[in-house]
């Protein structure tokens, strides 16, 4: 199958800078379990130290992986401030000025004031609360669904396949940006919940491919094909032989989508579509500087920053567990 | 070859209806475009209901749906609500997009390939680790951040490239723009030829390639490369319809009156018929793509036959 | 007896007495530095091959035979593979201190490798005639077209019914045998002095394996090449070659004559490795396996590496590491107790 090949990741391409990472890498993780690639290490059949599982082994190298370490410091960070903001900003992120409006860094306001006379720090700070919720939300939502969906339809095949394979092409056909903005645009809530349902929404099919062939994968492993003759149940086969190796693979997609998310939303948010406020987004934010980027360009510099960074750690966390939880790419 | 491609087209079919009718969904039952036509006054009822019938909007939504595409596949596309037909739009919307994705795509493939080759050669040294973090960190600023940024510096401070570009949309001004477009699938495309290139470099028959003798340059463009770059095509293949979907914030960043630009003025004003209208022929554009990149495949890949 | 470096004097010169042998590697050391530690993969092996010889280089995976073919090739895959100490004289010069585009050249036009499977080893998307006459365009300078006309030849010559037809055909749609005929045909294109066939039949079914065996059997003879066979096979050795080594844990630990080795092993190893061939014979007796696994090379057992397997392991075996001890005329051993194998196997 041709189509199999393909790296139809629609989700974000181009211009949301949502686009979901790792197409093909994490598609490598669909073929494990995978030994050295031929020649790299040292000749096949030389038993090299005591065998570690594939769980202890990407912890083992994790823990020494300086890319881990530091994004899970970050994000670790970006939560506790998601969750309880006032710990390191104590002003309100509403409270105007107009007097200092669009006013550069001053002692007590290290990242100057926005076009209503707001404090940029405070608001960045409390930004990351909107960021963070939509994110792990719709990672988680889309994670479950995608891989519930991909998962019965690698493990049953037939034309519940079929048909959840073009009801995924259907999602993909859609340009997200262009889909969001006509699909929120109509919408009138300020919540979050929208822009997740839509995240959601678009995001489940490219799980349930990952899900789907590492399902299909497991299933022609000769082990499962063992088991079943040994008379295995289907639960039996699902839980303790397939769900096991397609966990690793979604995980790793859902990290990295954890970050292109965050990115979509406030791309979103950018164009109108998605929080309005009074939500604190960094992407209205960015959005209400775009204008004045030649006078007072710290307006958008700090929010961007801090949006950039959130997305990297999540992107450069979902990398280093691919790196670590795929044996050929060492 | 020939039954394969007929196979594909009408595997196509139910995923153009599907994409068309969720967006057609989208714009006709979840909003109002009667009432956005008005904008904040409330229309006049008996107006609104004539006005409903003539754009058969009284019928049921599959109903809409339907007349909706027969009027499309007679070529029309309706008219937006300023009167201006929505042909007319496209005809002077969708060459410049075009032009602005050609130049995105050409840069994404020459610079991708061309890190991705040298890093994914130097596996695991300091080139390699450079690359593969620069790559991450432009996935991870958004768009409409890069693209403000890289305006600033080029356009404002440094003058090199102009800040807004012309209505025409000269090629010369479509350059950083074009960049500002091809930064996160550049980096998609410099890290899948890295992997591709790594994986390949000890695949066997590059082995055998070097021990037939051959020089350094030959291995790598003729037997390493012809095999990596199969991925590369394809991802740059299905990118072609998603830049041109997806170039909505660049077009407003520099400005741009390409299709980016007007669909977000059409999403703005409720402006049903140019959404629809755009969206289906984007739609039409990315499925086209994707077939045109697996009959690539036969090409690139003898092993593939198609049924 | 053995000079300082353990190399054996005397030890598979075959029949020629030049002083020059075609191939003459002496003390080839390998190793790969990964990130679980050092594998010593070559440790010291040497051996001669002449013209028209053919030398079975035997052993488990993992004892360094594809390793030192790749090593005597130039093609070991560095990183993480280095060649840290030793010479592979090529008629007369050390292709270890060529320049990289010298030896280049030597690769492909005076020695050649096949491979084990010719699906992979073979290039998918190149049509065999182009990776055929790739040869003679990079090497010779010759035109598409001349080289294509080389191809069908080479094609002919190796046995593939309808050459000229196939000449645009990709390797998949060739059958397995056809596809190892069309790696013999490029080791063979520019006329080598030297091959060296790493496992070339293991991919292949039993009876196309005989007959691929055959035409590179018969090739060699009617070239005069030397050849150097790579196999754990045992039955693929004995119809063609003229002298065994037997390699473990990255040495040579026997070396004799085809026909004295399958009559009187002088090591244990080796005794172990013939007598777990099945024999109709021995019908209804328990077939012999040798116990244990090879060693760990990160961390090779001191003393004899083969000790802990050895079922004649004394505490000799343990501390000092044997000597290729001459056991014969043409023929050597690692073994401390060569001489009580060899009466044992008599």
């Amino acid at each position: 199958m041709p189509e199999s090949y393909v790296p139809k990741e629609a989700i974000g391409h181009g211009d949301g800078g949502s686009a979901a990472l790792a197409i093909g890498e994490a598609e490598s993780l669909e073929r494990r379990p995978g030994a050295a690639p031929p020649g790299a290490g040292p000749p096949a059949g030389v038993p090299l130290g005591k065998p570690r599982s594939l769980w202890s082994d990407a912890w083992h190298d994790l823990r020494r992986n300086p890319v881990f370490v530091l994004s899970a410091l970050v994000i670790v960070f970006l939560v506790i401030i998601a969750i309880w903001p006032q710990l390191i900003a104590t002003g309100n992120p509403y409270r105007a000025d107009l007097a200092k409006a669009q006013q550069g860094p001053q002692p007590g306001h290290p990242f100057g004031f926005d076009t209503q006379g707001r404090d940029v720090y405070t608001r960045v700070v409390y930004g990351a609360r909107a960021s963070i919720t939509v994110g792990v939300c719709a990672t988680a939502g889309a994670a479950l669904l995608g891989s519930l969906l991909g998962g019965m339809a690698g493990f049953f095949g037939g034309w519940w396949d079929s048909l959840l394979s073009r009801l995924a092409d259907i999602f993909f056909g859609i340009p997200v940006i262009l889909g969001g903005l006509v699909f929120l645009s109509v919408v009138v809530s300020t919540t979050v919940w929208p822009v997740v349902g839509f995240i959601v929404l678009l995001g489940w099919p490219q799980v349930s491919r990952i899900a789907r062939g590492s399902v299909v994968t497991a299933k022609q492993n000769d082990y499962v094909q063992a088991a079943r003759a040994l008379g295995a149940g289907n639960g039996r086969l699902l839980l303790r032989h397939i769900a096991p190796n397609a966990v690793a693979p979604v995980i790793v997609v859902a990290t990295i989508a954890l970050g292109t998310y965050i990115a979509l939303e406030a791309t979103l948010s950018y164009l109108g579509a998605g929080l309005k406020p009074p939500t604190v987004s960094w992407g209205i934010d960015i959005s209400t500087a775009s204008t004045y980027i030649r006078s007072a360009p710290h307006m958008l510099l700090w929010p961007a920053g801090a949006l950039s960074i959130t997305v990297l750690a999540f992107i450069m966390l979902g990398d280093a567990v691919r790196d670590a939880l795929d044996p050929k790419l060492r | 070859m020939g039954r394969y491609v007929i196979r594909r087209l009408l595997q196509m079919v139910p995923v153009f209806i599907g994409s068309t009718f969720l967006i057609f969904f989208m714009v006709y039952a979840l909003g109002d475009p009667v009432a956005a036509m008005f904008g904040d006054r409330a229309p006049d009822p008996a107006t609104a209901a004539q006005i409903r019938r003539d754009l058969y909007l009284d019928h049921p939504l599959w109903q809409q749906y339907l007349h909706y595409m027969g009027q499309i596949f007679q070529g029309n596309f309706g008219t937006a609500f300023n009167g201006q037909s929505v042909t007319e739009l496209m005809a002077s919307a969708f060459p410049v997009t075009l032009r602005l994705t050609i130049v995105a795509i050409v840069i994404e493939m020459v610079v991708g390939i061309v890190l991705g080759v040298f890093s994914g050669l130097r596996r695991g040294r300091g080139i390699d680790t450079s690359v593969l973090l620069l790559s991450l960190i432009v996935v991870s600023i958004p768009t409409f951040v890069s693209g403000y940024l890289l305006q600033f510096v080029f356009g404002v401070r440094w003058g090199w490239a102009a800040p807004s570009v012309a209505p025409e949309a000269p090629w010369n001004e479509l350059l950083l723009p074009g960049l500002v477009l091809a930064l996160v699938s550049l980096a998609y495309v410099t890290r899948l030829t890295r992997t591709s290139i790594a994986e390949n470099a000890h695949a066997d028959y590059v082995r055998t390639a070097i021990a037939k003798g051959l020089p350094q340059r030959r291995v790598i463009t003729r037997h390493l490369l012809r095999n990596s770059l199969i991925p590369v095509v394809t991802f740059i293949g299905t990118d072609i319809g998603a830049l041109m979907g997806g170039a909505i914030v660049t077009e407003r960043i520099f400005n741009i009156h390409g299709v980016g630009f007007q669909l977000y003025q059409g999403i703005l004003r409720q402006n049903s018929p140019t959404v629809v209208g755009f969206v289906t022929i984007l739609v039409l554009v990315f499925l086209l793509a994707n077939l045109l990149v697996d009959l690539l495949y036969a090409v690139l890949d003898p092993r593939i036959r198609y049924a | 007896m053995t000079d300082e470096d353990g190399r054996p004097t005397g030890v598979a010169r075959g029949t020629a007495t030049a002083d020059t042998a075609l191939l003459d590697v002496r003390d080839l050391r390998v190793e790969f530095r990964t990130r679980d530690g050092v594998a010593k993969a070559v440790n010291g092996v040497s051996f001669r091959v002449e013209p028209g010889q053919t030398l079975a280089v035997l052993g488990e995976s993992g004892s360094g035979k594809s390793v030192t073919a790749q090593a005597v090739m130039g093609i070991l895959d560095s990183p993480p593979g280095f060649v840290t100490g030793g010479e592979v004289l090529f008629q007369g010069r050390d292709l270890l201190k060529l320049r990289k585009d010298e030896r280049r050249k030597v690769r492909g036009a005076k020695m050649a490798m096949i491979f084990q499977d010719a699906l992979s080893s073979l290039n998918p998307v190149l049509s065999v005639g182009a990776q055929l006459g790739e040869m003679f365009r990079v090497h010779e300078g010759m035109s598409r077209k001349e080289a294509r006309g080389r191809a069908v030849e080479l094609m002919e010559r190796v046995g593939i019914p309808a050459a000229r037809e196939r000449v645009g055909d990709y390797p998949h749609q060739f059958s397995g045998g056809m596809r190892q005929r069309i790696m013999i045909a490029m080791a063979l294109a520019l006329g080598p002095d030297l091959i060296i066939a790493d496992e070339p039949t293991t991919a292949l079914d039993v009876t196309v394996q005989a007959q691929v065996m055959d035409l590179l059997a018969e090739l060699q003879r009617e070239l005069t090449m030397g050849l150097i066979l790579i196999t754990h096979d045992l039955g693929v050795v004995a119809d063609v070659a003229d002298t065994i080594a037997v390699m473990y844990a990255g040495r040579i630990v026997e070396t004799a004559p085809v026909h004295q080795l399958y009559k009187a092993p002088a090591h244990p190893y080796t005794r172990g490795l013939l007598d777990s061939i099945p024999r109709l014979d021995h019908k209804g007796q328990r077939l012999y396996a040798i116990k244990g696994l090879p060693p760990n090379l990160t961390a090779i057992p001191p003393g004899c590496p083969f000790n802990p397997r050895c079922p004649l392991a004394q505490d000799i075996c343990r501390t000092d590491l044997p000597p290729l001890y001459e056991a014969g005329p043409g023929r050597a051993s690692a073994c401390h107790f060569w001489k009580e194998t060899l009466d044992g196997a008599r």
